[in-house]
């Protein structure tokens, strides 16, 4: 491993089209009558940067802070610290109807995340209304073109979500996202609830539309398969912090930090007779209330060594990214085993 | 010689609709043995969970069920009173659900919970309840046990709530275990230490397991045989390393190249897709129930009512006229572009 630094976008002059610096989100959660607040911090420290052109997927179990992470990127929450940047510019400063021209989200669950009492046109539609477009011909046929760029019957137009399947909710809210042309997607979970049969479907989808739309994708996801057939980077995230980021390619060949290499160990190909992996992370999930102190990981981690549970580890580069875990920050760790 | 723990014979279930009668069950069999699982796999609305209910007798009300043989342990269950049925179910079969919440009483502590299975089926003392559910929550992995007792449910995290379902299900030995897709809502790393656990258990009190899944990922790391249903039918069955190594139905072959798989499946290439929709089973159907949406459909396949037939080899079931003519499926196939 090569401990140069990682070519940032600064670096390479090339801009980051979205960028966390440094963010962090502390939420305060009542503990009950009587019993005063705590502070839960979501988000701790996270900087990304989503290249224009790339599909980063961002992978991590449920609590681990990626939704609310994903917020922060869309301006839909401000961070507690730090700065969200959009194609160079502030968050902050940024008018919402100038984000929502840049980039768009894609929710899990399409049974949620669309109206009811709208019909399909008119909700692929809301964004036009929301950037001022008037309403005319051309409003009507840019939303069928769309809905047929998505795989959507024209005649579906008129109809409502109830009476559309899995599968075809999620292709209207992908037309709702793309309908105003914006650079980025943010897809968090876009295909978790949906059959295997329909989730392909979608798949292929997302990929046809970010090759001839050229467009970037955020995918938030916990299935690593997905992520290994979509994404081009992944960043791994533990608690609230970012503990691994590499090129897809090497993160599935030799992932570095403990906790990816457990994600991976985890993935249930269908493959008969391997048997299933043996766990090797301890069961307790850490209460994010109370995080452990010096690698939040280290409970659970088969190879953490003492220094692991006082000092929290620093991101160091590697050759296509970093990762945070004392196992390979350069100094001597007479404790480790292969 | 094996010993048969559940055998299952023509099961159908029925449910009143407002447009007439979903058949959603149409003639399913299967058996289990002591010391096997088997997995029962397809996608939503296939009928595979009304199939466990029906067998735990625990279908909605409305819901009509009709069997030609339904035995546990060599004991018909069809006409036993719902008093008779109640001393069955967690007594000699036992069910886990996918949301450990839903079962667990969040008003109740976990030792009472546990308990009760005992006091109610065995009249055992108290005490020697408790001793046994301190047994089987350590056993299960919920430590330290005694102490875990006095929680409720809510205290507990999702991973820990579905060890304490399947300590729960353990409490009268069953000689059967169904469990209905137990690790669909926990994390990934969980989902490995919850299906090892499960695998151990069903080989230390040598049960039966039936395991719904809609994952091909857990079917083929846990089954010992498989049943693949789809629109209230089995399509076909086998060994999980027979039904694998060649898919039969056209059915599995397409869910089977819907997956991504890392390392077979190549980055960006489009996934395989099932074209069209689940039939809907309200009212009679003709033909085979795949034909709509089948590559290999020809007009025999609308015309006849089609048997699950034995091919050859024995233990093994396809429901497709022409699966001796369409070429078999080698595994490579699937990693063809489409």
């Amino acid at each position: 491993m090569r401990f140069a630094p990682a070519p940032s976008p600064q670096a390479t002059g090339e801009l980051a089209l979205l960028e966390a610096r440094d963010v962090s989100r502390v939420f305060r959660i009542g503990l009950g009558l009587l019993r005063g607040k705590r502070a839960l911090r979501a988000v701790d420290g996270v900087s990304l940067a989503v290249r224009s052109g790339e599909v980063l997927a961002l992978v991590g179990e449920s609590g681990c802070g990626k939704t609310t992470l994903a917020r922060m990127l869309l301006g839909l929450l401000p961070p507690s610290t730090g700065e969200v940047r959009i194609d160079g510019r502030p968050v902050g400063v940024l008018p919402r109807r100038e984000i929502a021209a840049l980039i768009q989200p894609v929710f899990q669950d399409p049974y949620a995340s669309l109206n009811p009492r709208k019909s399909i046109g008119s909700i692929i539609a809301l964004p036009l209304r929301v950037q001022g477009m008037s309403r005319s011909d051309t409003w009507r046929r840019k939303v069928e073109e769309m809905m047929e760029r998505v795989g959507l019957a024209r005649d579906l137009y008129d109809n409502y979500p109830s009476q559309l399947s899995g599968g075809q909710r999620q292709r209207v809210a992908i037309a709702r996202a793309l309908i105003n042309h914006p650079r980025m997607v943010i897809c968090d979970e876009p295909t978790s609830a949906l059959d295997v049969s329909v989730q392909s479907q979608i798949l292929n989808l997302l990929q046809d539309l970010r090759r001839d739309l050229g467009l970037t994708y955020l995918l938030i996801s916990h299935n690593l398969a997905v992520v290994e057939h979509m994404a081009t980077r992944v960043a791994v995230m533990y608690l609230g912090r970012i503990v691994e980021e590499a090129e897809t390619e090497s993160f599935f060949r030799a992932p570095l930090h403990p906790y990816s290499a457990a994600l991976l160990g985890s993935v249930l190909t269908p493959e008969p007779g391997l048997g299933v992996p043996a766990a090797e992370l301890g069961a307790a999930f850490p209460d994010p209330l109370n995080p452990p102190a010096g690698c939040r990981f280290h409970p659970r981690c088969g190879r953490a060594l003492v220094r692991c549970t006082t000092v929290v580890p620093p991101s160091v580069a590697t050759a296509d990214g970093f990762v945070a875990c004392h196992l390979h920050d350069g100094q001597e760790h007479p404790a480790q085993q292969g | 010689m094996n010993e048969r723990v559940l055998t299952v014979e023509d099961l159908r279930v029925e449910l009143p609709v407002p447009a007439g009668t979903l058949r959603a069950v149409q003639g399913v069999s299967f058996h289990v043995d002591r010391g096997e699982t088997l997995c029962i796999v397809g996608e939503s609305g296939c009928g595979k969970t009304l199939t466990a209910l029906a067998v735990m007798n625990l279908l909605p009300a409305r819901a009509r069920r009709a069997a030609r043989r339904m035995e546990l342990e060599g004991r018909e269950l069809r006409g036993l009173s719902e008093r008779a049925m109640a001393n069955v179910r967690g007594n000699r079969m036992a069910m886990i659900f996918q949301e450990p919440m839903t079962s667990l009483n969040p008003a109740y502590t976990i030792g009472n919970q546990l308990e009760e299975a005992l006091l109610r089926h065995r009249r055992m003392p108290r005490a020697r309840a408790r001793e046994r559910a301190v047994y089987l929550l350590d056993r299960v992995g919920v430590r330290p046990a005694a102490s875990r007792l006095k929680q409720y449910p809510h205290q507990l995290s999702g991973g820990l709530r579905q060890r304490v379902m399947i300590a729960m299900a353990l409490m009268c030995s069953p000689a059967l275990i169904l469990a209905d897709e137990p690790t669909t809502a926990l994390d990934v790393t969980i989902q490995a230490q919850i299906l090892n656990l499960l695998a151990e258990l069903q080989r230390e009190f040598a049960m039966g397991l039936v395991l719904i899944t809609h994952d091909l990922g857990v079917v083929a790391r846990i089954a010992t045989r498989v049943v693949v249903m789809y629109a209230g039918q089995v399509a076909e069955a086998g060994t999980a390393a027979a039904v694998f190594a060649a898919p039969a139905h056209p059915y599995t072959r397409g869910l089977l190249a819907c997956i991504p798989v890392p390392g077979r499946t190549r980055r960006g290439d489009h996934l395989g897709t099932i074209p069209g929709l689940v039939p809907s089973l309200v009212g009679e159907m003709r033909g085979c129930h795949f034909a709509s949406r089948c590559p290999h459909v020809a007009p025999v396949c609308r015309r006849v009512e089609v048997p699950l037939e034995e091919t050859i080899g024995g233990e093994r079931w396809v429901r497709c006229v022409r699966h001796a003519e369409i070429e078999p499926a080698p595994r490579q196939e699937r990693q063809a572009t489409a």
